[in-house]
């Protein structure tokens, strides 16, 4: 186990070198500078200030440093946010981004789960096809809509929660509902498909026959089997939910790490494009790495040190 | 196995306890503040005001800001030697008084006795200090070019000479002598600009790479201070108690959300949550009506370039035909609908008034009307000198919103008006198209200018032959003959130099080097009780100064 990890754990740096390092060369194709104020700089002006940043150096010159800097631990400074380091820029904002992410992501499984095993066990009844026609609403349904009309009708119309803004529990619950549609929607439909297969299986039959009752064969036997597939697609929504989301953390007025990628690369911020790049990586390396050990957690079939060589 | 299963369960739920936790915490730390709030001396109505941001404060630093958010919150909490008043004339700031060399180049500022928000005086070093950072090479301001008038200032800031050799000095602790390279007759509303203000030495550099970033590793000397920043989330501007004029602040407290999404900022006016708040287009029809709806106009002028390395464009005629060929009105009524003008001039209405106190606009009026049948003659005649029947343009676009509906909308309307024109549009990001301009790769291309001070001069100098934001190729020895004058020999008659802009203007669009699109506006929705917020033509939109809830 440990063998594998350590295993594991340099290729992950591998995988990370190279991502740093496609990115890198991939930004500065970018067209445009990074200054803030380009179109009012005459040329001459705009290269006093590129100069200041080392950006009149060659590229590879430049990837040199940023490596180095890289190894020591220092992401730089942003352009957009003059002089703020990029590690506090990430850091300030990812606390509300993975809240609402985590919210979402464990409301989101669990009412997934339910209708996908309800569904299932009902199968081809009322229930079911409620179940489905819900889940490819869900699914089909963008989530800036579904924010829209929540944030509108539950907050304007009935002003039941608060419109906008990050300042308690409260605050959080119309977000978490917008993000979790999705989440609820795509595992409710891959439960149902893994639930019909698994229950219609050998052991389950065995298990019946034994005189299981139904409750337990549908979440001793059959849940814990059906689960695989769920916790493949759920590492790396977990990422995707948790490193901030562009569209919702708008529309509520989230204070996440959400819209920063997208803006830095915008604005051409190559210190923050870099930075997010590099964390989101890393934390979707990490996740996959935890996906693995989870597999060996819930299916004891799946063993990682198992198969030995 | 079940025990695993059932820890990974238990798990989860102590990390979302764990996360509600901290959101929990945010909200007794507010509770908290609130708490300590003094209590009001019981004026008719609590002076709070709710407003809405459009980003983070991207920067505290008043060498390094460039954007319109930072500006607009150093405007409040910082003070230059002047700063603009309710009627947008320069007011004494910092300054108590001033004298000016009978040449007009040498000014001498008296300091009142104004404070930092730590206590310590505001001194002429403060000044000096700040204005030398923001030239120093090594600080990489991207507004140090606002600084050129000053003596040695361009050599300071391309590392000619030592910053110490840059015109400002002060001679004692209250006075500031300022040396210009030529006597602007604007120098005193340049001197409300934020790069003008002055910094506090010895703050700025105990705070080191932190100053700026939070709310206290900033020293401020405005109206208000800034009491608390949660980064990407809200900011708060309390009531500077410091401060020399400080009978005059009636606002206790402006409080700032982030709020990106215009749909969520009009549903948080609607639930009381935000004071004022801006309109996006879609959003202009539905509130017209309202009598909090409102609309005011920028100096911001939108206009198409176009490049006279292109043969076709290189014909007077054509560029005539395309500045004449396509309706402005029913551009901003129908794409942009938010109170923006369709403008048939360069230089901006209500911008500046001359040394005769008229408007700019009163001098030249419409230059270049739409006119779809003048334009047809222009194009026919252009056709002929060209001897060619069909010709394709190519518009060079970016990619916001607005940009690429009037895009659709200009190549529509040229092509309906002007027989035997194509017009590609060619959408880039934003960069992108400022970088192909400077490099004049582009045949027409969707541009935009607003002022950076309070004279003509910031617009008509761009067209100069060969002049870094020219960049249409066009060079006209009388235009430049005048700018030139208008900069240097003509400065000691104001009203000579006035005239020589307004003859200069006459020229470019005579020329139809540019077709002027429109005067940008926006549209808002302020509530009924809110007043005296003042709007600024140039360098940060807004003062809270003066604003009151009633």
């Amino acid at each position: 186990m440990a063998r594998y990890t350590l295993q594991r754990f340099i290729y992950m740096l591998i995988t990370l070198f190279i991502i740093a390092t496609a990115t890198f060369f991939l930004m500065k194709l970018l067209p445009g500078s990074p200054l803030q104020n380009q179109e009012k700089l005459s040329p001459e002006q705009q290269q006093i200030i590129l100069e200041k940043y080392g950006l009149n150096d060659p590229v590879p010159v430049q990837y040199i440093r940023y490596l180095g800097n890289l190894a020591k631990g220092d992401l730089g400074v942003s352009f957009q946010y003059d002089n703020r380091p990029v590690t506090q820029l990430i850091s300030d904002r990812i606390g509300p981004s993975a809240q609402l992410g985590f919210q979402a992501l464990v409301f989101g499984t669990i009412v997934g789960i339910l209708l996908g095993v309800i569904a299932a066990v009902r199968h081809n009844t009322a229930i079911d096809y409620t179940a489905t026609i819900l889940a490819v609403l869900g699914i089909s349904i963008p989530s800036f809509v579904f924010g829209g009309l929540l944030q509108y009708y539950i907050g304007v119309k009935l002003k039941l929660l608060p419109v906008a803004f990050w300042e308690g529990f409260e605050y959080t619950i119309m977000p978490t509902l917008a993000l979790s549609v999705f989440v609820i929607a795509s595992i409710a439909r891959f439960m149902r498909t893994e639930m019909l297969e698994v229950l219609g299986s050998d052991y389950i039959l065995t298990a019946r026959a034994k005189g299981i009752s139904g409750f337990g064969v549908i979440f001793k036997h059959g849940l814990r089997n059906a689960m695989i597939p769920i916790i493949t697609i759920l590492g790396p929504m977990a990422v995707n939910l948790m490193t901030g989301t562009l569209v919702i953390e708008q529309i509520f007025a989230v204070p996440g790490l959400g819209e920063q990628f997208v803006r830095s690369i915008n604005l051409n911020d190559y210190p923050v494009i870099m930075g997010t790049t590099i964390f989101y990586s890393a934390l979707f390396i990490l996740v996959i790495f935890i996906v693995d050990l989870l597999y060996g957690l819930i299916d004891p079939r799946i063993r990682l040190a198992g198969g030995k060589k | 196995m079940k025990k695993k299963l059932s820890i990974f369960f238990v798990l989860l739920l102590v990390a979302s306890m764990v996360l509600a936790a901290c959101g929990g915490k945010k909200e007794e730390d507010k509770t908290a503040n609130e708490g300590e709030k003094p209590a009001q001396e019981a004026p008719a109505k609590e002076q709070v005001l709710n407003l809405l941001e459009t980003s983070e404060i991207p920067s505290l630093d008043s060498t390094l800001a460039t954007d319109s958010v930072s500006f607009r919150v150093m405007n409040n909490v910082f003070e230059g030697l002047y700063r603009l008043d309710q009627n947008n004339e320069p007011t004494p700031g910092m300054a108590e008084s001033y004298e000016v060399s009978e040449d007009g180049k040498v000014y001498t500022f008296k300091l009142r006795d104004a404070k930092w928000s730590n206590g310590e005086p505001v001194t002429a070093n403060d000044f000096v200090y700040a204005w030398r950072k923001a030239l120093d090479p090594n600080t990489g301001a991207e507004y140090a070019y606002i600084m050129y008038d000053i003596k040695n200032a361009e050599e300071v800031n391309t590392g000619k000479v030592p910053v110490d050799q840059l015109g400002v000095k002060a001679v004692d602790e209250k006075t500031l002598q300022v040396e210009l390279k030529n006597p602007i007759p604007y120098f005193l509303s340049l001197l409300a600009f934020p790069t003008f203000y002055p910094q506090n030495e010895k703050f700025v550099k105990e705070q080191g790479d932190k100053y700026g970033l939070e709310a206290n590793t900033t020293l401020y000397n405005g109206p208000f201070v800034l009491s608390e920043w949660k980064h990407e989330q809200s900011f708060q501007l309390k009531k500077n108690e410091q401060y020399w004029d400080a009978q005059t602040v009636k606002l206790e407290t402006i409080n700032f959300n982030i709020v990106k999404d215009v749909a969520t900022g009009v549903n948080l006016y609607e639930t009381n949550k935000a004071d004022r708040v801006g309109l996006s287009a879609e959003f202009v029809d539905k509130y017209s009506s309202d009598k909090n709806f409102k609309t005011k106009s920028e100096p911001v002028l939108f206009f198409i370039r176009m490049n006279q390395k292109n043969e076709v464009l290189k014909n007077v005629n054509a560029r005539k035909a395309i500045a004449m060929g396509f309706d402005k009105e029913a551009m901003v009524a129908t794409i942009l609908n938010n109170g923006s003008k369709a403008a048939n001039y360069f230089v901006p209405e209500g911008f500046v008034t001359g040394p005769n106190g008229k408007d700019f606009r009163e001098e030249n009026g419409d230059l270049v009307k739409f006119n779809a049948e003048e334009a047809k003659k222009y194009w026919e005649q252009a056709k002929k000198e060209l001897g060619k029947d069909k010709v394709t343009l190519e518009l060079l676009n970016y990619d916001s919103e607005s940009a690429k509906k009037i895009g659709e909308f200009l190549k529509e309307q040229l092509e309906t008006n002007l027989p035997g024109l194509t017009v590609n549009i060619k959408q880039q990001p934003f960069k992108q198209k400022l970088d192909l301009e400077s490099k004049m790769q582009y045949e027409l291309s969707f541009a935009g200018w607003g002022p950076d001070y309070q004279d003509p001069m910031t617009f008509i100098d761009m067209f100069v032959t060969n002049g870094a934001h020219n960049q249409t190729g066009w060079s006209n020895a009388e235009y430049d003959k005048l700018v030139q004058d208008a900069k240097t020999t003509l400065l000691s008659d104001l009203q000579a130099r006035w005239d020589a802009m307004v003859k200069a203007e006459k020229i470019l669009l005579d020329e139809a080097v540019i077709a002027p699109m429109y005067q940008r506006g926006a549209a808002y929705l302020e509530r009924e009780y809110v007043k005296g917020i003042v709007d600024h033509p140039f360098g940060p939109d807004n003062s809270y100064k003066w604003a009151y809830i009633e």
